[in-house]
């Protein structure tokens, strides 16, 4: 019969005519475990996956950062494709550290002319300070980075994604199931949206095993190409054993004016939510608040973000209910996330984005946040140095402080001699209108938008004052700086996560 | 005060200055200063240096001084140790070390 002729036929879609054997590969009879170690996506090298992947002048390249400073993907890949002789190309990373500096020289030959990251540090930071690009850096949120992405707005050509562990058909982990693994980094949150959306997806592993790497962070059906490398990072820079616990008096002296704000906020009823940085005083909070949950008989419903051993130690206590992690910070934290059933890995757009039908920011009760510098309208710098040099990342401070209904931010009043607290910051990352409480060693601010909060806090007996009042409290011990100087040449934007351009960087200007 | 030695005060730790007073032939300060917050507070640092020494009556002096972020009095004080030790001096007038 004539397919065609079918009632209808042509209005169905993902219709393409008549079955005819020829059309289909034909099946493999030999044993799985041999046809695994002959998987075609297993390729001899980058650069054999570079050809494959059809990389070419102008293109748009990403990485991810959960490798943090210990990271030896971005310098291998991007050498090799120096080496190939392609150009002008756009460095999409999610971010990039310390380690980073080799790219310095590739920007100097126009192999990288445009780079977009949540963040920039050291020598690469320094040079871009200085002018190095011509296109300014594009900083994003990891929130306002999900949607620039999933909007297809950042279109990723290539992505070069590094795991712990990967199979022959590209299921990508950041630790390794079968075996001990020296490389492992926990949660792939924000490898998995590159995975999700670039043209081409190769996965970078020091570690080929068994189909299935099973459960995976990434899964096999976005993945093109394997390439199998002696090494993909060092260790230690990857991830310490577990965080710091803070011994510095003036950060435990925030941690515990922290966790009493929260427990006199309102928010810190049973089965709430949060998220705490990975700073000391952050950190030191979780372990005020943990004692106070005890005391209170109260847990926590769900802990967000970059995920640290502190919260693993309460979700193994049965403080901390689950766990969803974007990015784990120590290595506790890695192997809760191999080990622990509630303790869930997410993707960047789960966590921050602003475009998707939710996101996990939208979900908490409150975040405790740092700053380098804060002013007296409760804007936040976590990207220039005082020198006004880059020297950070934007990270989720913007998404978490607009999602969480209580944004409590921790810092010394002074740092050395540079207040924290001063008259406009040199760069907004996060505006004022999201922050709601600052906590310094020498007092409490309360944003005015939140009057009720200063009541409760007030009636708790805490240190309120007001930011002017902790400004000018900086001042007399300090003077007053005087300000940054800069050239008119814009060096970097700061997209906020909605993807409108909330300050800019301007190049410093030197004697 | 006449600096006829070189006097040192000071250390290199963070929120300090180490001072270094040396012998100058001819009159006037010549002050070389380092500092991790030269954009924000070099200017104020040089102030402090230069008139605390000018309240001690020192005329002429090569000053070196590497700031660690040291607050005025701090700046003050590592001056005025420097300059004694810099002129073997011992009359120290002990008072509360205003800032400027």
């Amino acid at each position: 019969m004539d397919v065609k002729k079918i009632p209808h036929i042509n209005e169905v879609s993902a219709f393409h005519g008549e079955y005819d054997p020829k059309d289909c590969e034909p099946k493999s009879t030999v044993r799985f475990d041999e046809r695994q170690k002959n998987s075609k996506k297993v390729l001899p090298s980058i650069e054999e996956a570079i050809k494959r992947s059809g990389l070419k002048d102008g293109m748009t390249i990403s990485f991810h950062h959960h490798f943090r400073n210990g990271d030896y993907v971005v310098n291998m890949v991007i050498d090799e494709i120096a080496k190939m002789g392609i150009k002008n190309l756009t460095l999409a990373a999610s971010s990039l550290t310390d380690c980073h500096w080799p790219l310095i020289e590739h920007i100097k030959n126009g192999v990288i002319t445009h780079i977009e990251t949540s963040g920039l540090r050291g020598k690469l930071a320094e040079e871009i300070s200085r002018g190095l690009m011509d296109f300014p850096i594009i900083f994003r949120s990891h929130g306002g980075r999900a949607a620039a992405i999933e909007t297809g707005e950042l279109h990723i050509d290539v992505a070069f994604l590094g795991a712990p562990s990967c199979d022959p058909y590209g299921n990508a982990n950041g630790y390794n199931r079968d075996d001990e693994n020296s490389s492992c980094c926990g949660s792939l949150g924000y490898a998995k949206l590159d995975a999700q959306h670039a043209d081409t997806c190769i996965i970078i592993t020091d570690h080929l095993v068994n189909f299935p790497n099973a459960p995976f962070g990434i899964a096999e059906s976005r993945v093109d190409w394997v390439v199998v490398v002696d090494n993909i990072g060092d260790p230690k820079g990857i991830m310490s054993g577990a965080t710091r616990y803070t011994k510095n008096p003036k950060e435990l002296l925030i941690a515990k004016t922290a966790a009493e704000v929260i427990e006199a906020s309102g928010y810190f009823e049973d089965n709430f939510s949060m998220q705490m940085g990975s700073g000391g005083a952050s950190l030191a909070t979780a372990r005020f608040l943990r004692d106070k949950m005890i005391a209170k008989d109260i847990k926590c419903r769900f802990a967000l973000g970059g995920i640290t051993g502190q919260i693993v130690q309460m979700h193994e206590e049965g403080l901390v209910k689950k766990i969803l992690d974007v990015q784990s910070f120590d290595l506790i934290a890695a192997n809760s996330l191999k080990n622990n059933r509630f303790h869930q890995q997410i993707d960047a757009s789960y966590y921050a984005s602003y475009v998707n039908k939710g996101a996990a920011v939208n979900q908490l009760d409150f975040v405790i946040l740092s700053a380098l510098e804060i002013d007296v309208d409760f804007n936040v710098n976590v990207m220039t140095g005082s020198d006004g040099v880059i020297r950070g990342a934007v990270g989720g401070h913007p998404d978490t402080a607009a999602g969480a209904s209580l944004t409590v931010v921790t810092a010394p009043l002074l740092r050395g001699r540079i207040p924290t607290v001063c008259e406009r910051v040199n760069t907004i990352c996060t505006p004022g209108s999201t922050i709601d409480v600052l906590v310094t060693d020498q007092g409490v601010a309360v944003n005015p938008n939140r009057p009720e909060l200063k009541e409760k806090l007030i009636a708790a007996g805490l240190p309120v004052t007001t930011i002017e009042k902790l400004k000018e409290r900086a001042e007399k011990v300090v003077g007053k700086p005087e300000p940054i100087q800069y050239t008119d040449r814009i060096v970097g934007v700061l997209m906020y996560r909605n993807n409108t351009v909330i300050d800019v960087i301007r190049q410093i200007k030197e004697d | 005060m006449n600096i006829i030695t070189t006097g040192v005060a000071g250390t290199m730790e963070s929120s300090d200055i180490i001072v270094t007073i040396e012998p100058k032939a001819n009159d006037g300060i010549e002050l070389s200063l380092e500092s991790d917050v030269m954009q924000q507070f070099g200017k104020q640092i040089e102030k402090v240096i230069r008139e605390t020494l000018d309240e001690l009556g020192v005329k002429a002096a090569k000053v070196t001084a590497v700031d660690k972020g040291a607050l005025d009095c701090t700046v003050a004080a590592r001056t005025l140790a420097a300059a004694y030790r810099a002129a073997e001096s011992t009359d120290y007038v002990f008072k509360e070390v205003k800032a400027k």
